[in-house]
């Protein structure tokens, strides 16, 4: 019996591992740490009244962005630890079973679990406000989207401590990541735990769809817009048409290895090469789904700071429509070696290379916006310019990858590496940053501090080159992908020392901008007019923070560049008038979003062990809360006038 | 989300059905189209699984040993049928019949559950009496996870529709209730059309090859 029991605990807990007892002791540590936290300020009601049960937009943007935050502290880690193993030749920081693990759950986190989730989280605080609404299309099903995001990523993070993480890679490939050759839990983990965070992203990409499309302010046509208003449109349709396809691909390999069907098998016909398809099906879209809302960023930012309306909005626009097109019709640029007909390369090659041009056409537009602005050099800014060079190297990489016969020579090389991270780094995660440090006041009423912000863009810029500006010659000299540790004497080793410097530097560039966080949170400038940046988009037309309603008035919309037009009308001397308040109709608050996506962890946590008592229930439990919320009818409630003049006046907006 | 709270495009919605009658219920069945769409990328990408897969059997039973016209035929009709009483509940809808409305939806669950019943027999003989379990090939696993994601949306339509009969029951014919109701009838059809393509792509494909 008691053997049993120990047996069952040493499969259960991952075991003989001194970093993972360090992860067990410092998440009891840090567990512990916050309910003693919540339980001695009292803050327990206050943390489910104001934060786990809220519809509002901007608060679950803002838990969108810690939890992004929090994660990309996770895959930082990772890949922290995979350059401190692959600094020098025949290094044992790291086993090779160990390493698999690492770069698998870095890569997903990174993908899944940050670039997204920061993405949405910007974008809850920004479309909104920026189109005039008082919320989005759809708030429950909004906070529920969050909610399977938050529990899917706990569920996908929990394989590092109970049962083993997942060893297959971030697109884990079939056979390998198949019951036969994969057996145990970690696999499942990422079959889950992902699933249960993409049926999430799929509500997003509808809700945002039907706010952006369904309620902009009066007069805002769409192409009255603003430009990351647009990127999120197009994300979104990318993310309806793209996930379904992702959802059946891991349904399918759990059902390989849940109950023995053979679709990615390779005994009894099934065809491995068909996971391949459907995975970059889903997996090259993703992509663009991290890349457009940048863009979009970008383009606010550096009209925003180069004061001038952006140059070729139009074109913008289509370029990004003709991005979003293409994006379904290259995924097979990720398997040129993989045995297919040289018609097949040829046209996925050529389609491939066709993005570049509307890419192309893009950076050209930045540049022109660029030309002959009063360009300010804030921080957000400093990221954007940042983005232009960086990016672009990424972009020209990935046209030399485009060419299947030459992509022979770079495939799954460190060449390949380098392309990626040019493009999410310098891509997504500048943008990320750019716009958590453009967007800052507006989420909490106070600035980031712009000298710390600009040394940790500098470290972080710096770093980021000197570690995988080196990595596209390391790929050339013949070092692969994936690979846990290399024999002295092959010249690599000069140049992996330099890239962990890089990496370490990037790490306080990070800690450098969580440290102006908190130091910001302390110390930093209000935000008293609601518009530091001297904005030109309706985002900044309101309090920071807005008030729950967002406008006490909706706005009416008669340009581009909304606010920047009002500014300006004001400035001519054009009175406004104020028509009287009234009062506003806002959705309740609700547990059902966070009740329910605590089931899916339960059911998700179940079939991952394969334990269906545990599975079954949670999936009723689901069910249930499905059922509960359509017999609510009582789910909106009004905040009266007086409400409201008292809001406004407490930001000085009554007049 | 709803009417003057966070929009302000104001139409006369009088004239308008009474599920159309809100801006709130207008954006719910705008966003059930595009989730509609998705359910058709999922269902494509299961189609294109499935025809890849169909040949893949691995010396054990094909498409022709097994189908048998009978039983598909009866779910076939089944199914059409119920897609027709179905369109009746919302000519009844539209008409503020509510014992009509409720009427109907009660014939398209049972013919709906009728039609649940038909499948788990057709798998259950399948993968009991024929020996061609979803483990068996590939071509099997692809058959009975497309057909079987089919048949659970069924099932959790009829579970969806009982929920609003519930309501209709308490409350009548509103705008929420008819909005609820309406869905569900966009719903139902749907995974008409769905059987259409499986009835082609699976079924008549299978005998004919
Ligand atoms: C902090 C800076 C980062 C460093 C130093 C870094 C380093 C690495 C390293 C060493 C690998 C493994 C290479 C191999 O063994 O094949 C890797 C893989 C990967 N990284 Fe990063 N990375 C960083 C940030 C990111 C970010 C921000 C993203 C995405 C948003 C990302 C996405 C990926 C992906 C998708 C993989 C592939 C995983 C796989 O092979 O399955 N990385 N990274
Ligand atoms: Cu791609």
């Amino acid at each position: 019996m008691i053997d049993s029991v120990k047996s069952f605990l040493g499969w259960f807990f991952v075991t003989g591992d001194p970093m993972i007892y360090g992860a067990d002791a410092s998440i009891a540590l840090v567990s512990i740490g916050i309910v003693a936290v919540l339980t001695y300020f009292k803050k327990w009601k206050w943390l489910w009244n104001e934060w786990l049960t809220t519809v509002d937009h901007k608060k679950i943007g803002i838990m969108y962005i810690i939890a992004a935050l929090l994660m990309l502290f996770r895959g930082g880690m990772d890949a922290l630890m995979m350059r401190a193993q692959l600094t020098l030749p025949n290094m044992h920081f790291l086993d090779a079973e160990h390493y698999n693990q690492v770069f698998t759950t870095h890569g997903t986190i990174m993908i899944i679990f940050v670039a997204m989730p920061f993405i949405f989280g910007l974008m809850n605080i920004a479309v909104p406000l920026q189109i005039g609404a008082r919320d989005v299309a759809y708030p429950f099903l909004n906070a529920l989207s969050f909610w399977l995001f938050f529990f899917g990523a706990m569920l996908f993070n929990l394989s590092f401590v109970i049962g083993g993480s997942p060893d297959a890679g971030w697109s884990s490939y079939a056979p390998y990541a198949g019951a036969e050759m994969n057996p145990g839990v970690g696999q499942n983990y990422y079959l889950i735990g992902v699933q249960i965070s993409g049926i999430g992203s799929l509500a997003t990409g509808i809700n945002f769809l039907v706010t952006i499309l369904k309620m902009r302010a009066p007069g805002m046509t769409l192409f009255k817009m603003p430009m990351f208003t647009w990127s999120i449109l197009i994300t979104s349709v990318i993310v309806v048409f793209a996930f379904p396809a992702f959802t059946v691909a891991l349904a399918l390999m759990t059902i390989d290895r849940l109950f023995g069907a053979h679709f990615f098998t390779i005994a009894a016909g099934g065809s491995p090469m068909l996971w391949a398809n459907l995975f970059w099906f889903w997996g090259h879209p993703e992509v663009y789904i991290v890349l457009l809302p940048v863009f979009g960023i970008f383009s606010e930012v550096i009209a925003t700071f180069a004061h001038k309306t952006l140059f070729g909005y139009a074109v913008m626009v289509w370029s990004m429509v003709a991005i979003s097109v293409l994006s379904f019709i290259t995924w097979l640029h990720h398997f040129f070696t993989m045995g297919n007909t040289a018609p097949v390369n040829a046209f996925f090659s050529i389609s491939t290379m066709l993005i570049a041009i509307p890419t192309g056409v893009k950076i050209f537009n930045w540049l022109f916006t660029l030309n002959k602005g009063r360009i300010q050099f804030t921080t957000p800014m400093l990221w954007a310019l940042a983005f232009i060079p960086n990016f672009t190297i990424g972009g020209v990489t990935g046209v030399m990858l485009a060419m299947a016969p030459a992509d022979y020579q770079y495939h799954n090389s460190y060449f390949l590496v380098a392309h990626f991270h040019s493009t999410l780094i310098a891509g997504t995660v500048f943008g990320i940053f750019c716009g958590l440090h453009y967007w800052w006041p507006k989420m909490f009423g106070y600035m980031l501090d712009e000298v710390k912000g600009k040394w940790s863009f500098w470290i972080f810029m710096i770093s980021f080159n000197i570690c995988f500006m080196p990595m596209y010659f390391l790929g050339l000299m013949g070092m692969t992908r994936r690979m846990y540790t290399y024999p002295a004497g092959l010249g690599w080793t000069p140049i992996n020392v330099v890239m962990s410097i890089g990496a370490a530097g990037m790490g306080i560039g990070f800690a450098l901008m969580a440290y102006n966080i908190v130091w910001s949170a302390v110390r930093g400038k209000k935000d008293t007019t609601g518009d530091p940046w001297n904005g030109r988009t309706l985002e900044w037309a309101t309090a920071s923070p807005a008030a729950e309603y967002n406008f006490a008035h909706i706005p009416e919309i008669k340009s581009r560049d909304a606010f920047a037009a009002m500014k300006e009308a004001r400035a001519a001397g054009h009175a406004e008038t104020v028509p009287p308040y009234k009062a506003i109709h806002m959705p309740n608050n609700t547990g059902i979003p966070v009740i329910m996506s605590a089931f899916m962890f339960i059911a998700g946590f179940g079939f991952v062990f394969e334990w269906y008592w545990m599975g079954i229930p949670g999936l009723i439990g689901v069910v249930a809360c499905m059922i509960a919320r359509s017999f609510v009818y009582d789910d909106h409630h009004y905040i009266p006038v007086e409400k409201v003049k008292q809001t406004e006046a407490a930001t000085g907006r009554l007049s | 989300m709803t009417d003057a709270t966070l929009s302000l495009h104001e139409k006369d919605r009088s004239q308008m059905p009474i599920e159309y009658s809100t801006e709130e219920g207008d954006l719910r069945i705008v966003g059930f189209w595009i989730f509609l769409a998705a359910e058709l990328v999922l269902f494509g990408t299961l189609f294109g699984t499935y025809l890849v897969l169909q040949s893949h059997t691995a010396g054990g039973p094909t498409a022709k040993d097994l189908f048998e016209i009978g039983p598909v035929m009866a779910e076939t009709i089944v199914l059409l049928v119920s897609s027709f009483t179905c369109g009746l509940s919302t000519i009844e809808l539209r008409r503020h019949n509510k014992r009509g409305l409720i009427g109907w939806l009660l014939v398209t669950i049972l013919l709906g559950l009728v039609f649940v019943g038909l499948e788990v027999n057709e798998f259950y003989t399948y993968a009991v009496h024929e020996g061609a379990p979803l483990s068996r090939s590939a071509f099997l696993s692809g058959f009975f996870v497309l057909l079987g994601t089919h048949g659970c949306h069924v099932s959790l339509g009829i579970v969806w529709i009982i929920g609003i009969l519930l309501q209709l029951g308490k409350r009548g014919i509103t705008p929420v209730t008819a909005r609820k109701a309406f869905m569900a009838g966009l719903y139902w059809h749907f995974l008409d059309v769905v059987w259409i393509f499986i009835f082609t792509a699976v079924y008549l494909t299978g005998w004919v090859i």
